[in-house]
């Protein structure tokens, strides 16, 4: 009786979990239709010609090209640069924002969370009025009498980072902001109560402990920054080519489906590579904290 | 965090002052499009010299930017009433899973967010080249739909997470369907959470851009697309009209969103 009551049991949650299963394949096969099998597709188009026939050409003839490498090039440096700025000038942020009282740092929370809200295009338009010749930068810094000449910031490699940085920034912040909140005030008096002074606490208490934070950003900055397409597109001019623009001026200039599907999958290959890169920095961060700890 | 160190003034103003400038840098951009929109004249000059409304009169009576504003909103509108629902499921099933099944589910469901916005783009461009289907409103909408499932995702699984699963079960045993269960007991008590969702699946839908360009055209071209365009051709104060206007549509969105979550 307990048995049979007990199979009987066993059949019930089965087919329950059955049905929680079929409750995800809407959204499972909407994503495989419009997200996965153009991946799929873009591999299947790298082996074929424009008459839909099998070959290696597409991979020869974009590896061989010496657009290709510097594509790739122009691609990390822009990714590396920006988020070498965001660190740079997000972690000082974070850590007022953190040292705030709540009120205040709301506030300004709300501020730094504006140009998220604000399409990426009308950001760039802005940058575009911003930095022009006789935009208002240019404007300021020669009638400050800080440089004699307007500076050509925008068409070009220095405009396209600023318009990423710009749009990395907010995004950046958050994960920072979230572990430097959450870091124990008390550990920061006992520093200093012991002697340390605000550059020690910095560097030994409130870095170490938002290290998690920073990386998380990082990641996210990279993630975003790989495949950027608008800002280059707009602010970098034609001069600025990472493999996003790559891809599209092969596709919609040459029509060559087959060279587009190449330096896309070189560019997931960037990503899968550099993915591997930051888990393997993550395992020596998590490494090191743990050997300290056992010191 | 820092009141151990009361007497470092030198450092604090140098820490606030570095901060201002950051976000002077921060906001600049948006700021500095309001009031070109309301410039008399065709110059980017800045600060306009006189005001005038003649880029709101130019835009709204311009039948291409008021298309594409039409198709932006319906596009939103239309992934949000496909994404919110099917995210629902997917965050029942994720929830009631548990375990491996729901990281595998979550993670095939995160992919359109991770990988980047051009290779969805051109992927999508060929499977629908290879359907006919480019430049038909259909094409770009599951391309939105599938960025804005993991956003509401996003919203709805910690919501659930908080509801109280034994009134399903009661609900069950007393003879109620599945579908009774989740439209009268789970809907209603996640109101506020899907409003929250309908409204960031309809902002990513909004500021989506990238799959607009590569697959959308002619009657369907979304905002994006058209502003995308004009920015490369020529830079007119028009653009800074629908910039604001566009700008106000999505602050009044997340403003409802915070007000409707604090409350």
């Amino acid at each position: 009786m307990t048995v049979l009551a007990d199979t009987a049991l066993a059949a019930d949650a089965r087919r329950e979990r059955r049905f929680f299963l079929s409750l995800s394949l809407p959204a499972l096969f909407i994503v495989g239709l419009a997200a996965i099998l153009p991946i799929v597709w873009i591999i299947r188009q790298s082996f074929l010609t424009t008459g839909g026939e099998y070959t290696v050409g597409n991979y020869e003839k974009v590896l061989s090209s010496g657009l290709t490498w510097s594509a790739l090039v122009t691609t990390l440096e822009l990714s590396l640069g920006t988020l070498a700025i965001c660190i740079l000038l997000g972690t000082p942020l974070a850590l007022a924002l953190a040292s705030a009282r709540p009120r205040v740092a709301n506030l300004l929370m709300a501020f730094v969370m504006l140009p998220l809200w604000t399409s990426i295009l009308v950001r760039t338009y802005g940058w575009l009025v911003l930095l022009r010749r006789d935009g208002l930068i240019n404007a300021a810094l020669t009638g400050s009498g800080l440089t004699a000449e307007p500076l050509p910031l925008v068409y070009n490699f220095t405009g396209t980072l600023i318009g990423m940085v710009h749009y990395m920034l907010p995004l950046f912040l958050l994960p920072v902001y979230a572990a430097m909140r959450d870091i124990d005030a008390n550990l920061i008096r006992a520093s200093a109560s012991m002697g340390a002074t605000l550059g020690q606490a910095i560097r030994t208490v409130i870095l170490p402990l938002s290290a998690g934070g920073i990386f998380s950003g990082s990641i996210i900055v990279f993630i975003y920054t790989i495949g950027f397409f608008i800002t280059p597109a707009v602010l970098g001019g034609g001069k600025v080519n990472p493999l996003s623009i790559r891809i599209e001026r092969t596709l919609s200039t040459f029509q060559d489906w087959g060279s587009a599907s190449v330096l896309g999958i070189l560019l997931l290959i960037l990503m899968a590579l550099m993915g591997v890169m930051f888990l393997a920095a993550r395992r020596l961060i998590a490494g090191r904290k743990v050997g300290t700890a056992h010191a | 965090m820092l009141e151990a160190y009361p007497d470092n003034r030198l450092s604090r103003i140098l820490l606030w002052s570095f901060c201002a400038l950051v976000m002077a840098f921060l906001m600049l951009p948006t700021m500095v499009v309001v009031p070109l929109s309301f410039s008399s004249s065709n110059l980017l000059e800045f600060p306009p010299r006189a005001y005038s409304l003649r880029w709101y009169e130019t835009l709204f009576g311009s039948a291409t930017w008021m298309a594409a504003l039409r198709t932006s909103l319906i596009l939103g509108a239309l992934t949000a009433m496909i994404a919110v629902p099917l995210g629902l499921l997917a965050c029942i099933s994720i929830n009631r899973l548990g375990g491996k099944a729901a990281v595998a589910i979550q993670g095939v469901l995160l992919t359109p967010s991770i990988v980047p916005g051009i290779l969805l783009a051109i992927g999508l461009f060929f499977v629908l080249a290879a359907q006919h289907l480019v430049g038909t409103l259909f094409g770009v909408l599951v391309g939105h739909v599938v960025l804005a499932i993991p956003v509401a995702c996003v919203v709805l699984l910690p919501a659930l997470a908080r509801f109280d699963w034994n009134q399903v079960q009661a609900a069950r045993s007393l003879g109620a369907n599945w579908a009774r269960a989740i439209g009268g007991i789970i809907v209603p008590q996640l109101q506020i959470s899907l409003l929250s969702a309908t409204l960031m699946a309809f902002l990513t839908s909004l500021d989506e851009s990238v799959i607009s360009i590569f697959v959308a055209s002619g009657q369907n071209s979304t905002l994006p697309k058209l502003m995308f365009l004009s920015l490369r051709d020529q830079i007119d104060p028009t653009i800074a009209a629908i910039s604001t206007l566009w700008t106000v549509i999505v602050v009044a969105v997340v403003l409802i969103v915070t007000l409707r979550q604090k409350s």
